[in-house]
């Protein structure tokens, strides 16, 4: 929801940024206030994880321009563990396998990580359990998830499920949810956007990263933004994205210029 | 044979050698005569020489072994000094005078204070009342009859349970670096379990660090009798520093009917320093004989030190129904290289083995597992589980896998699997997108990959085994 007085939480501006020698990110700026909630769209390769990985952090990609600020901070200039202790949170949209290492551990040590950063009780193992068992519930999780290795075998719905879980748990101040809906089946959908709806405040942001309007049938969006090899291409509200469904891509490469004016 | 050696060897027996030394270190190099003298010095029965001079004839004819994947500069045998008398260590008066390195280490690694003074040389009684610890660890197991000592005072107060066992496990010939420890061995630990008795708590070795230093050659025997069990632990976490660069062990084990040894080792020796430069060369011959039925043999070991570790720990299956166990993590950094593994060799009936080997390599560090698994026309019914896994941490470093199946008989399943996994730069960003650092994500990622091992060692071993690997790894990643 767009909140009077809202702070911004994350400016980003003229950001660019390559791999191995290949820009991807091609001068991108976004604005994102609390409360508010924004989806971006766009083709395959269009950039949307990359810029997604490199507000994370990801060493991988070497920023070549721009600036991003996350509340008072530069956030090009923190760690990636930094930027995530500072409220940022990245659900991937192809959660990695950790074998060997139990899923309740994992989460135990990222919360207590995130907790003791902002001065708050860490738990032991037996409040943990009580607590995430919680919030798996809604999730509709079954709890021997808690139990297997990380992501390990999960299938693709069910890592997308572990990743809401997780930021059910840390509850960020920015989530950037990539593609959080591709390989869920529509129970699934409705209860994961429910969660995302749950957690949603005026303090908080949510940026969805997504292919198809369905998802933002659930969760709201107060921005759309489409983007194109590497760019912000188009922005506009909740509506783009039902014009984007039935008029697809051709439509806003020919007439970027026309829908930005009439946007605007 | 080269020239030096061959006049060596053609050297006439020279008697009276032995009391024209008055020096406390042999001069260097190896022949009959130091071979006499290490014996004459000791005090050792006739028995025990010939046992001696048998090996070395052995050792003569033998060859360095090559088919191991590990690289070093050839040894020079005739370089290095085979005796020095046993000199009381040089106590320190207290913590002060410790290293503050050392100390800095021990208290990464979480050393109890007791253990921290006597590995750094501090005299226990400064530290603690009058009355030793060891004194009183010692009293509690003569009284159940249990012999725990080293092996030079076992030659002299139990000769009878040498002569019967020594090298009956590792005959004297059974390969180079045997052969030369069965020929030069100073010192070592013995234990024996009577029939029957279970020893009322783990025995290690730290409880005999105070008295003198082994040497290069040491050399190990346990015995547990019928219905015996005992579980026995090696080494420890702190770092051990030697200037002999060659470590040649023996150990022996041998299970009566119904017997069960437990042998766990937490091995950190110099490694040598980040260029690979220094460290010691690490070459055991580790052997279990499950020789009694129902019997069996557990080796557990973390090796994360050495420059060199060249390493089998095996057990002979010869009991019906004997069980055999080697779990084992191996942990190579920087220059390090690691040729480990063990061998299964089943003669009994329904014999069974398990084998679990993790393998971690950062760095630019080479480790291989190398695994024999035997079964014999007679081991009728005999079964092996073996489970080799390796880690990559870092991309310049290696892993093998070697795996040797000989079946002879039809009735056997023998089951081997094998994976190798890296951590990656992507799992890595996984955890500190979570708000967990580089370090705290290996030392986790880590612990998962050996926990099948971990959970097999003593409890407070384990504890501390899993800070030393996460010590070892530090700054690998990242
Ligand atoms: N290492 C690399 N070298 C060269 N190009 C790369 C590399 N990694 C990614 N790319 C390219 O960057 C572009 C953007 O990829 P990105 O994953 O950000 O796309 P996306 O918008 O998330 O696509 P999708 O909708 O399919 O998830 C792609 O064309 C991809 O091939
Ligand atoms: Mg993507």
């Amino acid at each position: 929801m767009i909140v009077n007085n809202s702070k911004t939480l994350l400016l980003v501006q003229g950001l660019r940024a390559s791999i191995n020698g290949t820009e991807i990110l091609k001068g991108i700026d976004l604005t994102v206030k609390s409360g508010e909630i924004h989806a971006i769209m766009g083709l395959n390769g269009s950039g949307k994880s990359t810029l997604a990985k490199v507000l994370a952090g990801h060493a991988a990609y070497e920023i070549t321009a721009g600036t991003v600020r996350f509340e008072d901070k530069d956030l090009l200039e923190l760690a990636p563990e930094d930027r995530a202790r500072a409220g940022l949170f990245l659900a991937f949209q192809y959660p990695i396998e950790i074998p060997g290492v139990a899923n309740t551990q994992f989460l135990r040590l990222a919360y207590n990580t995130i907790q003791a950063q902002r001065g708050k009780e860490e738990l032991d193992p037996l409040e943990f359990d009580d607590f995430v068992r919680e919030k798996m519930k809604l999730l509709d999780m079954n709890p021997d998830f808690l139990d297997r290795s990380v992501n390990e075998g999960f299938s693709g719905g069910e890592k997308k499920r572990n990743e809401i879980l997780q930021m059910a748990l840390l509850e960020p101040k920015l989530s950037i949810l990539d593609e959080m809906d591709s390989g869920l089946d529509i129970d699934a959908l409705k209860t994961v956007a429910n969660g995302v709806n749950q957690i949603a405040n005026k303090d908080n942001a949510t940026i969805l990263v997504t292919h198809y309007q369905r998802l933002l049938d659930y969760v709201v969006p107060d921005f759309v933004h489409i983007m194109q090899s590497g760019s912000i291409v188009l922005t506009g509200g909740k509506e783009l994205a039902l014009e984007l469904e039935t008029r697809g891509y051709d439509w806003v490469t020919a007439n970027k210029r026309s829908i930005a004016g009439a946007i605007a | 044979m080269s020239a030096v050696l061959q006049s060596l060897v053609n050297q006439p027996y020279k008697h009276g050698f032995v009391t024209k030394i008055e020096s406390d270190v042999a001069p260097k190099g190896l022949n009959e005569d130091i071979i006499r003298l290490i014996s004459a010095k000791k005090n050792e029965p006739e028995w025990l020489l010939s046992f001696r001079l048998e090996a070395y004839q052995k050792w003569l004819t033998m060859k360095e072994p090559e088919w191991q994947n590990v690289h070093y500069p050839k040894i020079d045998f005739q370089a290095i000094s085979y005796y020095s008398a046993p000199k009381p260590k040089k106590k320190l008066a207290s913590m002060d005078e410790v290293d503050p390195e050392l100390l800095r280490t021990f208290e990464k690694l979480g050393v109890p204070m007791h253990e921290r003074a006597a590995l750094a040389g501090v005299a226990v009684d400064v530290i603690f009342d009058s009355v030793s610890v060891a004194t009183t660890y010692k009293q509690k197991l003569a009284e159940v009859g249990i012999i725990f000592c080293s092996i030079s005072e076992a030659v002299h107060n139990h000769p009878e349970l040498i002569q019967k066992y020594l090298g009956t496990v590792v005959p004297v010939g059974d390969n180079y670096f045997a052969a030369l420890n069965s020929a030069v061995f100073t010192d070592g630990s013995f234990c024996f379990i009577p029939k029957g008795v279970k020893c009322p708590m783990d025995l290690s070795t730290y409880f005999r660090i105070n008295t003198e230093g082994s040497g290069q050659f040491e050399r190990t025997l346990i015995i547990a009798e019928e219905d015996a069990a005992v579980s026995y632990l090696e080494g420890c976490t702190a770092p051990r520093f030697d200037t002999n660069q060659l470590h040649a062990a023996v150990v022996e084990l041998v299970a009566l009917d119904n017997a069960d040894i437990k042998y766990s080792t937490v091995q950190n020796w110099y490694a040598g320093d980040e260029n690979g430069i220094g460290g010691i060369y690490n070459f055991v011959t580790k052997r279990g004989l499950a020789k009694g039925k129902n019997s069996r043999i557990s080796w557990t070991q973390v090796e994360t030190g050495s420059a060199i570790t060249w390493k089998y720990p095996s057990c002979i299956l010869r009991g019906d129904n004997s069980v055999g166990e080697f779990y084992s993590v191996a942990v190579t950094n920087n220059y390090q290289q690691a040729d480990t593994g063990t061998k299964m060799i089943h003669l009994g009936k329904n014999t069974r083995s398990t084998i679990v080997s993790k393998g971690i390599s950062a760095g630019h560090s080479n480790s291989s597992y190398r695994g024999l698994v035997r079964i014999s026309p007679t081991a009728e019914g005999a079964r092996n589980y073996s489970q080799c896994d390796s880690m990559l941490i870092g991309d310049q470093c290696g892993a093998h896998t070697f795996p040797y199946i000989q079946v002879h008989n039809n009735s056997a399943i023998v089951e081997h699997e094998a994976s190798t996994s890296k951590i990656g730069e992507d799992q890595l960003f996984y955890f500190s997108q979570r708000g967990i650092d580089a370090e705290e994500a290996v030392s986790m990622i880590i612990n998962g990959f050996c926990k099948d091992v971990f959970q097999q060692l003593p409890m407070e071993f384990a504890v501390e085994a899993t800070k030393l690997l996460s010590f070892k790894l530090e700054g690998s990643v990242g």
